[in-house]
């Protein structure tokens, strides 16, 4: 047997990677840091410049990076979950988000935009694009997916909302206001879903498993628990 | 130029201006009407601030409101739906 042979691949099949070049199937594939571009090149002289002025130093650039870096959809959920369970709070989240997220004790300051809630109920449903360049509730989502940057989603949700999210599988009735939210400028989006049917028994935890990321962009919803 | 404060319910225009540099206000919805949604208040003006400059006085952040009819004439959709864009005070005027 291969020791730590974990690729999938059938033997003799040929491998795209430059590390595969003479036909050896098992040779390292090759390294990815070779994309030292124009913008890869403006960025680290950019950062080296700032640092050698002493506008910032090393240490905040790696801190800074590492909260991003930190941040996923798991912390909307909760956000959401307790929203869901706690009518105080929630009243709080959609006048205060920040001071609401804070309380639950993410670090809100390193992101000089204002939070801002949008609740979605049985007549209006909410959803958020950034038309300008890729402006997201990072505080609380974390990285967007390539998706949400695609050229496509954004000139495409702000003129035909309801075809994109048929994409996504959400058709809503006539009835139903789309809400479309364009983070132009100081203000970053996060949709509070509907808490769905059947999940009244759930815990907050339980509740927060069931929040997805897409939910919280506002294409897609969240479906009914099965009982 | 500043269309003066305005309050939620305020019926508001976008200036149909086409003007150079780093400038938030979409054009698809320049020369369209809204109604102020809400004060979103004061921030350091971003057309300033991307270049090296204070930013300074601040400027009101309205959050518009637009029906998609409005927005596109050939909208394929329900009259309830609508579009919200955060607008600098100074690309508005009181209709």
């Amino acid at each position: 047997m291969h020791i730590g042979h974990d690729h999938p691949h059938a033997h003799g099949e040929a491998h795209a990677g430059p590390g595969h070049e003479g036909g050896d199937p098992h040779a390292p594939p090759g390294d990815h840091d070779d994309t030292l571009d124009y913008y890869r090149k403006l960025e680290i002289a950019v950062r080296e410049l700032l640092i050698e002025k002493n506008v910032l130093s090393a240490d905040e650039i790696r801190r800074t990076v590492e909260s991003y870096d930190s941040r996923t959809p798991e912390g909307g959920a909760r956000v959401v979950a307790r929203a869901w369970v706690d009518p105080e709070f929630k009243a709080l989240l959609l006048k205060d988000a920040t001071a609401a997220c804070e309380s639950l004790g993410f670090d809100m300051n390193v992101f000089d935009v204002k939070l801002t809630v949008v609740e979605n109920t049985p007549s209006e449903h909410n959803v958020i694009v950034c038309t300008l360049c890729s402006c997201y509730p990072r505080m609380l989502l974390g990285m967007p997916p390539a998706w949400y940057k695609s050229r496509a989603y954004r000139s495409r949700l702000v003129r035909e909302p309801r075809a994109v999210l048929r994409e996504f599988g959400t058709v809503l009735p006539d009835d139903v206001s789309v809400r479309v939210h364009d983070s132009t400028a100081d203000l970053r989006y996060i949709v509070l879903p509907m808490r769905p049917e059947g999940s009244e028994h759930l815990s907050e935890a339980q509740l927060a498993q069931l929040v997805s990321r897409d939910s919280m962009v506002g294409v897609t919803t969240i479906p009914p628990v099965a009982p | 130029m500043s269309a003066g404060h305005l309050e939620p319910g305020d019926s508001v225009a976008v200036l149909d201006v086409d003007v150079p540099g780093h400038i938030r206000t979409p054009f698809y919805v320049r020369g369209k009407r809204g109604v102020i949604e809400r004060e979103v208040g004061r921030f350091r003006n971003p057309e300033e601030l991307a270049y090296g400059r204070s930013g300074e006085p601040k400027r009101m952040l309205y959050r518009v409101r637009f029906a998609q009819a409005e927005v596109w004439p050939d909208y394929e959709g329900p009259d309830v739906d609508t579009i919200d864009v955060d607008i600098y005070e100074h690309w508005l005027r009181k209709v």
